[in-house]
């Protein structure tokens, strides 16, 4: 077990899909607190894939560096795309009716943030965090 | 050669039923537990002569016939009420597809050229595979249905809204507040506040695993709704994990009385109402005083 791709296509997936992440986080012996933050970030992160995105797939993989073991969250959609991915970074900033924290509050919870769009092709964000970081 | 099928099928219709309910008990998987043995005859029976009689020359290629409208009814009951006794898919398809064997053994009793069997076999397998396919998708509609009571159910049970005392409501929110739960929530929430007048609420989410900022957003919406209603309300059953969470996420909740524990609020909605809760000065003597 150590990687699964999920496809998320409505908003029944996103509580087994959180479990699964649950699952990994609690194999590598991650913390409580940073588990519940990764979770909450993949929970941010799937939502925004439905709702923006109209749904796609997410990678969970576990991954190590040196001493660090940790665990690798993909989310790939295929939807419109981001138009202004520093303004989308921004808090508060929302094309929806949302507080406009998902992107920025996700990148302040984990450990690496990465994000990559292309309009009409789709968005993929990668989040890392680590075991103990 | 239709004609030919078709009357072999009408004489032996006895036989056919026989031969079929032979085949459906030798079917280990099928017990009385579900389903008695005379209950299983009448069904299989009425199918029988459903299908036999209104199977002409015509309507055998063609499995969407009207003239079959009585046996699709037939199946279309049998199969939704399997899916609510709860028998196995196998056990669903495996009625009508032994139907199928008991029709090609007796077809392969009156007939001994090859190529006409083989010919006419694949006319009545393709029937009855369509047949299958329609059992089929009416069973798992059955339990599409049987799953949706549920989570209806589900949702009901698990937004209940206590009095706890005078004046003061609690709401444990067990599970994941997604839109439609919000829906419900603060509907049972203000109907009740306006029903037993009380003027604080209390939101517990201890039972909620993971805030993110939607749940937040509900969260905050159920809040402010109480507030329009002339309640005022608390949020408690914040974890430490979940504080820490919010506060990186930035989700603002600084509006909003927020408590540890349900028992810290309702301290909290005492005070405000002036209550105390405090120890008698002598023992209580028994249970009745």
């Amino acid at each position: 077990m150590t990687r699964d791709t999920i496809m998320v296509l409505k908003e029944q997936d996103v509580v087994p899909f959180r479990n699964r992440v649950k699952e990994y986080a609690v194999k590598i012996k991650m913390g409580l607190v940073n588990q519940t933050k990764l979770i909450t970030a993949a929970s941010e992160l799937v939502r925004n894939m439905l709702r923006y995105g109209n749904g796609g797939e997410a990678i969970i993989e576990v991954i190590s560096k040196g001493p660090y073991t940790g665990i690798r969250l993909t989310f790939k959609d295929e939807g419109p795309g981001i138009a202004d991915i520093p303004k989308a970074m921004q808090d508060g900033f929302s094309t929806g009716k949302s507080l406009g924290l998902g992107l920025p509050g996700t990148n302040r919870l984990v450990n690496e943030f990465d994000i990559k769009s292309e309009l009409g092709i789709g968005t993929t964000v990668t989040i890392i965090k680590w075991a103990n970081g | 050669m239709f004609i030919n099928i078709i009357k072999t099928l009408k004489n032996n219709k006895g036989e056919i039923l026989e031969l079929w309910m032979k085949n459906q008990l030798a079917d280990s998987v099928l017990t009385e537990e579900l389903i008695s043995h005379q209950e299983l005859r009448k069904q299989s029976e009425e199918l029988v002569n459903a299908l036999v009689n209104n199977l002409n020359e015509n309507n055998i290629n063609d499995s969407q016939s009207p003239d079959f409208d009585q046996v699709t009814e037939l199946l279309g009951g049998i199969s939704i009420s399997r899916a609510r006794l709860g028998f196995s898919p196998r056990e669903t398809g495996s009625f009508i597809l032994s139907l199928k064997e008991a029709l090609l053994e007796i077809l392969k009793q009156e007939s001994s050229n090859v190529k006409e069997l083989f010919e006419e076999t694949l006319k009545l397998s393709r029937l009855l595979d369509n047949f299958t396919i329609l059992t089929f998708e009416t069973f798992i509609k059955g339990r599409e249905e049987l799953i949706m009571r549920q989570t209806d159910e589900i949702t009901d049970i698990s937004t209940p809204v206590i009095k706890v005392w005078d004046g003061i409501l609690a709401l444990p929110i067990i599970g994941t507040l997604d839109s439609a739960r919000t829906q419900v929530v603060m509907e049972n929430l203000l109907q009740e506040i306006v029903k037993t007048g009380s003027g604080i609420a209390i939101l517990d989410i201890s039972g909620v695993p993971t805030v993110d900022s939607l749940v937040a957003q509900n969260l905050l919406k159920a809040v402010s709704a109480t507030r329009l209603m002339g309640a005022d309300c608390i949020i408690s059953g914040i974890r430490p994990e979940i504080a820490q969470t919010i506060v990186h996420l930035g989700i603002d909740l600084s509006q909003v009385i927020t408590k540890a524990t349900l028992a810290s609020a309702l301290q909290y909605a005492f005070k405000s109402l002036r209550l105390e809760v405090r120890k008698t000065a002598s023992e209580p003597t028994g249970i009745n005083k």
